[in-house]
């Protein structure tokens, strides 16, 4: 039989243990985003922003280079990406929120769980199959398509769970005044749970973004800025986390350094866009 | 404006096409749009299944899993097991080492934390996992992977020079990139999910079952122990599995540190492989047609890994009714 002071004791120890496990695994996180930020603002100049990366040999002469081929691209991946796969997030969050008796619902709940536990990169392996191959060249398309696999599973899932916080009765409502079921869905559950929908495709956004597994054999990457707008789309494109992941492994140092500012401008990006997620979702909670 | 249109609600019936059919084909959309998910998920499957087909063909399915050696250069043999060890030996040590601070944080922000602290740690343990992968990679290599070569790595294996050579092979060369580096990133990596889901399972112990264990005169952490840990068991088990899987498929942090070295066997330090990082290292570069469709192949055994993984999960969260499970 223990004593008390004992069991104090021993209490005391696992607080300090808590206490020491919690410090132990946020000290990572400060370091990591204190060394990207520090080493990344200082290479971050205005030609960063404005200069195409080019051969090795221009960094390493000193001629200006930066990545502005490589953020436009990521905008235009990750924007192609969003738009394939909204719809079809939706579709799926309508039906399994708003159809919840529907046969085909556990099979699509069980396959949307698959595909969002999948490996990002085998995502990228099925659009190469079913993208690159056909069209024989790697393209912004295919990191697109590769992106938006990564997206729908997300958007589905919160999609689900937005709508799902919306009460019968409103639904009820609608339908009592004579609305069709399409309508109260689209003009009153929708509106309803908009917040949640857009925090929902942010996070998913958010996620894709620092993707570079999917990208390294879709979108491939590109030294220069296309010739056209149209080889965004249908040729190879440079997109962020493949780029940082490309200089980082580079042996140029000049490269090296770009890594970190690209490091810096992403990580900018996502947390971006998960803390505007985090913050429409807490408001969604207060109301 | 509102006014008006109550009013032609009520005056017109409504008609056939508006709401009998709008319905159908809105259903009908719906429908199709989720079909196409559920059509998604069964195309990975099907896709990676015929494309590493030439390999599997080529080298049978129990040799493909079993073959030791991966030469896409000279021989043009292929085989996995290099890789499948490689992913299941840093996913289980990763495991290992995350799991006990991953149910400390949990418990610290749940029981332990107030609430503005807990909050605060909450969505720092949510930013691990918003970091993308690269970005910890990119830190790994220049900054972690060389201070743990010279903290660690060089100091034991110095010592073990010169006390005990029979262990050099196993601790293998200390360059600094290799299944300690990657397996310690990994560790960190996976930490949030496990996190997340141990806290929403101590959220829903019930308020009695720790107040029968404050009646019986037990301290905080007896609490914790004999009502709270017990109670949310399956949660934590299903964040355990649920960071494994995400283990298993982590690219490419693990891809910058692992140091890509093919050949078996692995050792403590030095370089090795998982399956993830050969395929993201070799498949811009591949060129033979048996070499494609045995990284293939490979994605073909990872799909088949976490779908597995990812069903045991579900089944354990269904299983002991644990609702959250949806991560960041």
């Amino acid at each position: 039989m223990k004593t008390l002071r004992q069991r104090n004791t021993r209490d005391n120890l696992m607080v300090g243990l808590l206490y020491a496990s919690t410090i132990l695994v946020l000290t990572p996180l400060v370091i990591i985003i204190g060394y990207v930020i520090v080493n990344g603002i200082s290479t971050i100049s205005i030609e960063f922003f404005t200069q195409e990366l080019g051969s090795p040999s221009r960094a390493m002469q000193g001629r200006p280079t930066g990545l502005v081929h490589t953020i436009l691209g990521t905008l235009v991946v990750d924007s192609m990406a969003l738009i394939m796969a909204a719809p079809l997030g939706l579709g799926a969050g309508i039906m399994l929120s708003e159809y919840p008796d529907h046969k085909l619902n556990p099979l699509l709940r069980v396959m949307n769980d698959t595909l969002n536990g999948m490996p990002a990169i085998l995502k990228g392996l099925l659009a190469f199959a079913l993208v690159v191959k056909p069209m024989g060249a790697f393209s912004g398309l295919a990191g697109g398509v590769a992106l938006a696999f990564v997206m729908i599973p997300i958007i589905a899932r919160a999609t689900e769970s937005a709508l799902m916080t919306i009460p019968w009765s409103i639904r009820e409502a609608g339908l009592a005044i004579g609305l069709p079921r399409w309508r109260v869905v689209l003009s009153t559950v929708m509106p309803a749970a908009r917040t949640g929908l857009v925090t929902g495709f942010l996070i998913a956004f958010a996620r894709a973004a620092g993707e570079a597994a999917p990208l390294m054999f879709t979108s491939f990457g590109n030294n220069y800025l296309p010739n056209r707008w149209t080889g965004m789309i249908f040729g190879p494109v440079d997109t962020l986390p493949q780029r940082l992941y490309s200089l980082a492994i580079s042996p140029y140092k000049e490269w090296h350094a770009m890594g970190w500012a690209a490091g810096v401008v992403l990580l900018v990006f996502v947390l971006g866009l998960f803390f505007t997620g985090r913050v429409l979702t807490r408001q969604k909670f207060k109301v | 404006m509102q006014h008006e249109q109550t009013d032609t609600i009520v005056e017109k019936p409504v008609s056939i096409i508006y709401s009998w059919l709008g319905d159908r084909i809105f259903l009908t959309i719906v429908v199709a749009l989720g079909l196409s998910i559920i059509l998604l998920a069964g195309a990975m499957a099907w896709v990676l299944t015929e494309e590493s087909g030439m390999a599997l063909k080529e080298f049978g399915v129990i040799g493909f899993l079993t073959g030791t050696t991966w030469d896409p250069g000279v021989q043009f043999l292929f085989g996995a097991l290099p890789f499948i060890a490689g992913t299941l030996i840093t996913s289980v040590l990763a495991l290992a080492i995350a799991f006990y601070p991953a149910v400390a944080v949990a418990i610290f922000i749940a029981e332990y934390a107030p609430r503005w602290l807990g909050h605060i740690i909450e969505n720092l343990v949510h930013l691990i996992a918003a970091v993308p992968s690269v970005v910890i990679g990119i830190w790994g290599i220049f900054v972690f992977a060389p201070w743990m070569r010279d903290t660690f790595y060089y100091p034991i294996y110095e010592w073990a020079a010169n006390h005990h050579p029979s262990m050099l092979p196993i601790l293998g060369s200390p360059i600094g990139y290799g299944m300690a580096t990657a397996t310690i990133i990994l560790a960190l990596m996976i930490i949030p999910f496990t996190t997340a889901l141990t806290r929403d399972a101590i959220r829903q112990v019930p308020k009695e079952q720790r107040e029968a264990a404050w009646a019986l005169g037990a301290t905080k952490w007896e609490v914790i122990r004999m009502a709270v840990i017990p109670y949310s068991r399956g949660g934590i088990m299903a964040g355990a599995i649920l960071s494994f899987g995400r283990a298993i498929g982590e690219t490419m942090a693990v891809a910058m540190l692992i140091g890509n070295n093919n050949n078996l066997p692995f050792s403590v330090m030095g370089p090795a492989a998982t399956m993830p990082s050969v395929i993201v290292n070799e498949f811009r570069e591949a060129v033979g047609n048996l070499h494609l469709s045995s990284l293939m192949a490979i994605g073909l055994v990872l799909f088949v890994v976490s779908l597995i993984v990812n069903l045991v999960a579900a089944y354990v969260t269904r299983k002991l009714s644990i609702t959250g499970g949806q991560s960041i």
